[in-house]
């Protein structure tokens, strides 16, 4: 790590002086990105690819070495249909969609008013609104209200504990941009008769756009792949992918099976990774865009 | 409502925010109360009412063993006390809790000056360590199981680079497993906290770079006395995620230790998983108090703490 500190100080002067970086410090610049990479990325993603690739025999020391044949493809299939992953794929959809709509839609309507109303009991409504910042959730007691209201072990209560837990980050950050957009705008629609309900669809909402990214991004980072709260409100009712992992995992079953454990963790990451892949650089400047001002 | 009676009073709310009886008929016009209802209806039931019931339900003898629930006071709490678990579990969360945000914004501050120039390979680099942030800890948990057990990966790569024999059981010590499984949850992390320092960096002012560089500035000082407390709101930010996060933490000590060796990793949402399980449901949510508490005492102060800081640097 030290290598790293004294690899990036000759770029720190670089960007003060007008001179342009000299040829050699940019080619051991390079080395030095990639040795860093190659350490701390290289060896657990290369461990999880090819002992996702092997046979049982080979994988139950997991070790770097390539498999004797390449197997992948079978332990994709052995995990797609012995690990239930078909059903845990569409319960991870079906819990994660939902949530993260409503909470960026209900959080969204509530940040307008919050941003807008400065009285004193406004602000104290706010600060209980995105208390759950910081707070961390009673995940007991949730799960008994839910027992008592006859929505534990579902999809619609896990999406509710999703929204309660993560509509402080929705309201913080939304919050936070509506206080920088002009309020000339709402009241020019508003001196042409609009009333809040098309002001706030048609004007507030479509500004909302790289903030609205940002929370879209965490939200879901969160709750697709959370298995704290979906073990307790679940209880084992309804598979989600990681919940899965989980139990597969502990279970028995799978028990020394490396192989294909790395062959699920694969193809759980897989949509994530994609999506990813193909919205990185607006991932990236929305993270960066919304979480400093 | 008409055009005609609208801009006069859209007018007087431009100018003055805090006016009279009219202004809040007004306010309440154009911005109706009943926009909050929606979110703070799911932050009441699924948010305000558990934390609530968790005040009380610690001071029963709930539990999946007894036909009623009955207040009992604090026995829960001199239960836990006594048992020595309350305090070691407070004591390994709070370890856990400064040991990831230190390693993961150590981390990532490096990181987010190494890569900071806008080459292609470093534009590669910051995607690649963005990818831990996306994969579930869970999984991340295992693969880092397997890297480091005692006949992992790591030990086989020392081995080979050392040409001796090495087993370092790095997830059986009772003393340093801990300081390991927080570099992962770090690690995992790391690319988080690179973006938001990176986008600090973004806003310092070249100007200042450079009348920094013309009195003679070396790198060091222009690094740790300009560029890093500018970096206030990005490190209020990293400091505070990451602490919050790893006292809120679950997946990654469950997958590679369970709590062990001997519960020296047992943060408290283990002891709280591990006791429900159990079906001693009052224990669990006494521990789940425990940490609410915890996080308030620790977090408030720290982040009004670190907002002043920024205050006062910029």
């Amino acid at each position: 790590m030290t290598a790293a500190t004294f690899g990036a100080a000759p770029k720190t002067n670089e960007s003060v002086s007008v001179n342009k970086r000299s040829k050699t410090g940019a080619i051991i610049h390079i080395i030095l990105v990639v040795l860093v990479m190659a350490i701390l990325l290289g060896i657990p993603f290369w461990l999880l690819i090819v002992t996702a690739g092997k046979s049982q025999a080979e994988a139950i020391v997991p070790n770097m070495s390539l498999p004797s044949h390449w197997q992948l493809l079978e332990n994709f299939k052995t995990v797609l249909t012995d690990g239930e992953m078909i059903k845990a794929f569409f319960g991870s959809i079906v819990v994660t969609v939902p949530s993260v709509f409503l909470a960026l839609l209900f959080g969204s309507m509530a940040s307008w008013i919050l941003a807008r109303r400065t009285t004193k009991p406004m602000a104290l409504v706010y600060t209980l609104g995105i208390s759950g910042l910081i707070l961390p959730p009673a995940v007991v007691t949730v799960m008994m209200l839910l027992k008592m209201i006859g929505l534990s072990g579902t999809a619609p209560g896990m999406i509710g504990v999703y929204i309660g837990i993560y509509m402080s980050t929705v309201i913080f950050f939304v919050t936070g941009f509506i206080r920088t957009i002009p309020i000339s705008l709402e009241e020019a629609a508003r001196m042409d008769g609009a009333k809040p309900m098309r002001i706030f669809f048609t004007i507030i909402l479509p500004l909302l756009g790289p903030t609205l990214a940002t929370a879209t991004i965490l939200v879901t980072l969160y709750i697709w792949n959370d298995v704290f709260y979906s073990l307790f409100i679940l209880s084992g009712k309804m598979d989600l992918l990681p919940l899965n992992l989980y139990n597969v995992a502990s279970a028995g079953l799978y028990l020394n099976n490396w192989h294909l454990i790395f062959a699920y963790i694969i193809l759980m990451s897989l949509p994530l990774l994609l999506i990813f892949a193909f919205t990185q650089r607006k991932i990236i400047s929305g993270i960066t865009g919304g979480a400093v001002k | 409502m008409s055009t005609l009676n609208t801009s006069p009073k859209a007018r007087a709310a431009r100018r003055g925010r805090e006016g009279g009886g009219t202004l809040k008929k007004l306010m309440q016009q154009n911005y109706p109360v009943r926009y909050l209802v929606p979110a703070y209806i799911m932050l009441l039931i699924f948010f305000f009412v558990p934390t609530v019931l968790n005040f009380i339900y610690a001071f029963t003898n709930w539990s999946a063993f007894s036909k009623t629930i009955e207040f009992n006071g604090f026995d829960n709490f001199i239960e836990l006390f006594q048992s020595g678990t309350l305090l070691r579990d407070l004591r390994v969360t709070l370890v856990y809790a400064i040991l990831v945000a230190v390693f993961q914004n150590t981390f990532g501050l490096i990181l987010a000056v190494f890569l900071e120039e806008d080459t292609r390979i470093n534009r590669f680099a910051r995607v690649m360590f963005f990818v831990p942030v996306i994969m579930s800890a869970l999984a991340v948990g295992y693969i880092w199981q397997a890297v480091l057990k005692t006949d992992g990966a790591l030990n086989q790569i020392l081995s080979f680079f050392t040409g001796q024999n090495i087993d370092v059981a790095w997830l059986g010590s009772t003393t340093w497993t801990i300081v390991v499984v927080a570099a992962i949850h770090g690690w995992k992390w790391m690319g988080l906290s690179m973006l938001v320092f990176l986008a600090g960096l973004k806003t310092i002012d070249s100007d200042v770079l450079e009348a920094a560089a013309i009195d003679g500035a070396n790198r060091f000082q222009v690094f740790w006395r300009i560029k890093f407390p500018l970096l206030a709101p990005a490190f209020t930010f990293n400091v505070a995620t990451s602490l919050l996060g790893s006292m809120n933490g679950f997946d990654i000590v469950q997958a590679t230790t369970q709590g062990g060796p001997g519960g020296t990793t047992e943060i408290l949402n283990l002891f709280i998983w591990r006791t429900f399980g159990q079906g001693l449901y009052s224990q669990s949510t006494t521990m789940s108090l425990v940490l609410f508490v915890m996080v308030l005492i620790i977090a408030v102060p720290l982040i009004w703490y670190l907002r002043r800081r920024e205050a006062k640097i910029l």
